[in-house]
């Protein structure tokens, strides 16, 4: 795809004016980064960062049959949900590999919002929309809103909003501009994502810089999600990928029917034969997406972690080398590099 | 993190964006300016061990920044003398002082007529201004 054909979020100007340097993500022409990915990882664990998380896409869900069409195709239960909470949860298809994870916001009894990864707006909300049953209808609004993640221990308090659990939503206002202000993220931290009307973002986005949170680009959004072992789809879960292997069954509901599920019973049921594994190097080495690990297995996502200061990542191990303590060499550029599973998540704040 | 664009007068650049400094019969080589910026903050530089050789044009190393990943590749020829140890325990040393605290190997020259062959100041410049 050549750059002209990508894609760019309402705040592409300042981006460009805050220093950031471009790259092309899931059709998008996104930050990596403004001043780097370490101080902006460290912002956000010690203080704030603010994320363009523009891109991703937001799909409504509604009708009266809304909830009986999504708990058909949705690994977690949703009747578990009331009006003004959330769940991490799979779009699973029929072999039981995933189509997208996604975060669903109950609105009311009739409408919830799915807010799925850019890279697979186009997928999931296909894969939806030809499921689509009377009294249901899907429909892809991601052009209509801008979505800012403004996450880490100062963020909430920055902001002037109360405490609430995670995992709730609620609408409000933050510096005049009327937002939903959602109680979840990607990094581990405190923190809200803040869906505005795309008109809005603008005027939030400079709200939130002004009050001196740092802008943070999408290496650290990646740094930050693998310390505290958030799967990436595309990377450590894939349509070819089960919920089971990858440590994803709590957000499988297997008492209830759903696409895939028969099988995802299976593996549960026989134990799976690979699983996805964290790990940490014991050797100086950054270990990368789809670097071998001997006996069996493939890095899935690797990095520098910026708060342990040592290389990380998670990969599929056979089931019999996924014990937390278990030694693994992992093949970099040819280099045999020593590393040990771990348990999950590879970073645990300290109680302060 | 790293300091203003730079690239000192006295060194000989390779276009793969190495310098090396020469002194006498021995060389200090390492990545310029352009290079770690482009690369962002170092977390890791896979050394090669001391007493190996190094040939001109060829990688004897990696750089590699939490993001990316890159050869060094080598402006001269030579025997390895030294490693800069501070470059491996602190990568971020690279980026720091690019042509000082974190300089990469120290060689002795096999071929010193090589040095012909690199770039001074001005011509190096040219190749960064193409990038």
């Amino acid at each position: 795809m050549s750059d002209d054909a990508l894609r760019r979020t309402p705040l592409h100007d300042r981006h460009v004016a805050l220093g950031a340097r471009m790259v092309p993500f899931a059709g998008w022409e996104m930050p990596v980064q403004y001043e780097g990915v370490i101080p902006e990882h460290l912002a956000v664990r010690r203080d704030r960062g603010v994320f363009d998380v523009s891109h991703m896409g937001q799909i409504h869900v509604e009708g009266p049959t809304q909830e009986e069409l999504l708990q058909g195709l949705l690994s977690n239960d949703l009747a578990r949900l009331g009006d003004g909470e959330a769940q991490y949860t799979l779009l699973t298809n029929d072999d039981g590999g995933i189509v997208d994870d996604l975060i669903a916001y109950r609105i009311g009894p009739f409408h919830t919002l799915l807010v799925v990864n850019a890279g697979n707006r186009d997928a999931a909300y296909g894969w939806l929309k030809e499921r689509e049953i009377r009294g249901s209808e899907v429909r892809d609004a991601s052009d209509e809103y801008g979505l800012l993640a403004v996450q880490g221990p100062t963020a909430i308090a920055a902001l002037g909003l109360p405490d609430a659990p995670a995992f709730t939503h609620a609408m409000g206002e933050v510096d005049g501009v009327e937002v939903m202000i959602c109680r979840t993220g990607y990094t581990g931290e405190a923190g809200v994502e803040l869906m505005c009307a795309v008109e809005d973002t603008v005027e939030l986005w400079d709200a939130i810089i002004a009050n001196g949170t740092t802008p943070c680009g999408l290496g650290a959004r990646d740094t930050l999600r693998l310390e505290v072992c958030y799967p990436l789809h595309g990377n450590d879960i894939t349509g070819d990928t089960d919920a089971i292997s990858a440590g994803l069954g709590w957000t499988c509901a297997l008492d209830k029917e759903f696409s895939g599920v028969a099988e995802l019973r299976r593996v549960k049921e026989k134990g799976p034969a690979t699983k996805l594994v964290a790990f940490v190097m014991d050797e100086k080495a950054v270990p990368r997406q789809g670097m071998p690990i001997a006996g069996g297995g493939e890095v899935t996502s690797g990095t520098h972690s910026p708060m342990l200061d040592v290389g990380i990542g998670m990969g599929y191990v056979p089931a019999a080398a996924s014990a937390p303590g278990t030694e693994l060499v992992i093949d970099v550029r040819g280099r045999p590099k020593r590393a040990h599973v771990v348990k999950k998540p590879i970073y645990v704040k300290e109680e302060s | 993190m790293a300091g203003a664009e730079s690239y000192p007068e006295d060194l000989k650049y390779h276009p793969e964006h190495d310098w090396a400094r020469i002194e006498g019969d021995e060389a200090v080589l390492g990545i310029t300016w352009w290079a770690q910026d482009a690369l962002g903050e170092l977390v890791h530089f896979e050394a090669p061990a001391a007493g190996g050789s190094v040939v001109k044009d060829e990688a004897y190393g990696e750089v590699e920044s939490v993001k990316a990943v890159s050869d060094v590749v080598a402006p001269l020829s030579g025997e390895i003398l030294e490693v800069n140890e501070k470059a491996i325990e602190e990568p971020e040393s690279i980026n720091d002082d690019p042509y000082g605290e974190g300089w990469l190997v120290r060689i002795r020259l096999t071929d010193p007529t090589e040095v012909n062959d690199l770039l001074d100041v001005v011509a190096y410049q040219a190749v960064v201004a193409e990038q």
